[in-house]
């Protein structure tokens, strides 16, 4: 339990990482890292696929990404149609990428792939927690 | 090269929007015409793989009642599902089924009734066609990811809306001359570029149309083939690969890895390369996705896909005719149906049987087909 709070809506509830929506509610976006080989995952990961370990570390992503695509949309699937039209970015903090919305109030014609970005959790009225990008 | 497993019969539906009949009547129709093709019954057949994306169907385990209905009961049947690269895996299946010599000859039964399901329930299962963890959480959506791609193409290569549009405006001039075509009207340059936003870049004229239909082609050994088939096409290489289906683990938004792996296996298999092939169908769900198909088969180098569509090298009477079918742009793309079309599209053409599309004296044919926006890549290359 606990991953359903992830996102305006969630198709998961049970995740053995789900200490990712814990991390949210203090505030960080965060990734797991290996502790046998030092890989580092984005979306975190419970077991490690270079050295087939399951000893992880949380760690916060800090400081400003760059954006490597993105794209402004105008039609939603079922379930995030008021949310439309939106902005989904593809932005690289280091050794992982990380994709997610756009802040709404940042018009998408100021965009370009190779802008800096920062990453910011979201507090949605009903419970949800989730992250966005901001222009750094 | 290779001449072990050739195609005897091919067949195809109209790809229709809302078909009139159900989904074993829709597999029928393509099933008759490859089945007549190949001039063969249904004791000649040893196995029947069905390969359907079966988020569509309201039948649960539609290979059961699909190989019922086509008569091919009692012999084996598998259903085979890479969401719309589904025929093609299915051909690759079968493939290993004749090499390994379990089987002669067996049906590769491709078919999608996306009307089966309602308008809103396709759109929800749209939006679970992605990690569904760490994706799907934030509204995306198909044409979204492939205009992260287009974004990425344009970023990297100075690539233009027009460059894009330019492709629809040849797969309609095709659509117009294939009667089995879901999209039959011509597109101007002016119209795809004045269409509709849907996810930036990319506009209406760049989308596919979803479409129900079905596809059927018929393998056998190529012993079998001497004996039974006029006219065989052999499989002369083929080629599969993935990539991570979040796209945070790919390592480029230019291009699709999957389709370049997939394509670099079926060229060594085969023997030839990219120079070789007299015709190819690729996988254009959307414009871009054709436009990186081009770079990822070695058309072009990697950022001078637009160059050949601007210099019309993919026109039939061009350097390289992509898509002289309409592609899945025109034609409609019924998921499980579209690889097993495109294949029939390139047996027609090897066989100098693809009358108004026929590219002249076609010897060599490949098929890139690309399951979800790359996480499955298949390139199968045909010759006589
Ligand atoms: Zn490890």
């Amino acid at each position: 339990m606990g991953f359903e709070r992830f996102g305006s809506k969630s198709f998961t509830s049970q995740a053995k990482v789900a200490e990712f929506v814990d991390y949210l509610d203090k505030g960080e976006v965060a990734y797991t890292k290996c502790r046998t080989c030092s890989q580092a995952y984005f979306p975190p990961r419970a077991d490690c696929a270079n050295c087939l370990g399951n000893d992880m570390e949380w760690v916060a992503i800090k400081g400003n990404g760059t954006i490597v695509t993105f794209t402004h949309t105008m039609y939603a699937p079922t379930g995030f149609e008021a949310e439309a039209p939106y902005t989904i970015v593809v932005a690289e903090f280091g050794d992982i990428k990380v994709l997610g919305r756009m802040n709404k109030s940042v018009p998408v014609e100021s965009l370009s792939v190779g802008m800096a970005v920062k990453v910011e959790v979201v507090k949605l009225p009903d419970g949800q927690v989730t992250y966005e990008f901001l222009p750094a | 090269m290779p001449k072990d497993v050739a195609v005897i019969g091919v067949g195809q539906s109209a790809f229709v929007r809302g078909y009139q009949g159900s989904i074993r009547e829709l597999a029928f129709e393509a099933f008759r015409e490859a089945m007549q093709d190949a001039a063969i019954s249904v004791k000649d057949v040893g196995a029947s793989v069905v390969c359907s994306a079966p988020e569509y169907d309201k039948q649960r385990t539609p290979s059961g009642l699909i190989a019922e209905y086509l008569g091919l009961n009692p012999q084996p049947t598998f259903i085979v599902e890479n969401v719309c690269s589904s025929s093609t895996s299915g051909i690759r299946v079968a493939y290993g089924l004749i090499k390994s010599g379990l089987h002669d000859v067996v049906v590769v039964l491709g078919f999608q009734k996306m009307s089966e399901i309602s308008s809103a329930d396709s759109q929800e299962r749209m939006g679970r066609g992605a990690d569904i963890m760490f994706e799907s959480p934030f509204g995306t959506l198909m044409p979204a990811y492939y205009a992260m791609h287009a974004r990425g193409h344009f970023a990297k290569y100075g690539t233009t809306e027009e460059d894009l549009a330019l492709i629809r405006v040849k797969a309609a001039s095709y659509g117009v001359l294939n009667e089995k075509a879901v999209y039959r009207k011509a597109v101007t340059l002016e119209q795809a570029m004045e269409a509709g936003p849907v996810c930036s870049p990319l506009k209406v004229f760049d989308c596919c149309a979803n479409a129900d239909g079905a596809s059927c082609v018929i393998m056998a050994s190529a012993d079998k083939a001497k004996e039974i088939c006029k006219e065989p096409v052999y499989i002369l290489g083929l080629g599969a690969a993935t990539a991570p289906m979040n796209v945070t683990g790919r390592t480029t938004f230019a291009g699709l890895d999957c389709a370049k792996l997939a394509a670099d296996e079926a060229y060594e298999m085969a023997g030839v390369g990219p120079q070789d092939i007299d015709v190819a169908e690729v996988h254009d769900c959307f414009t871009i996705a054709e436009m990186m198909a081009y770079e990822m088969l070695g058309f072009a180098e990697p950022g001078k896909g637009p160059e050949l569509i601007r210099n019309r090298e993919t026109y039939k009477d061009g350097k390289i005719p992509v898509n002289v079918d309409g592609g899945l742009l025109s034609k409609g793309h019924p998921i499980g149906a579209t690889g097993g079309s495109q294949v029939r599209t390139i047996v027609l053409q090897l066989r100098n049987k693809a009358g108004a599309i026929q590219v002249p004296g076609a010897e060599i044919g490949l098929v890139h087909n690309i399951g979800g926006v790359g996480i499955y890549g298949n390139v199968i290359i045909f010759g006589r």
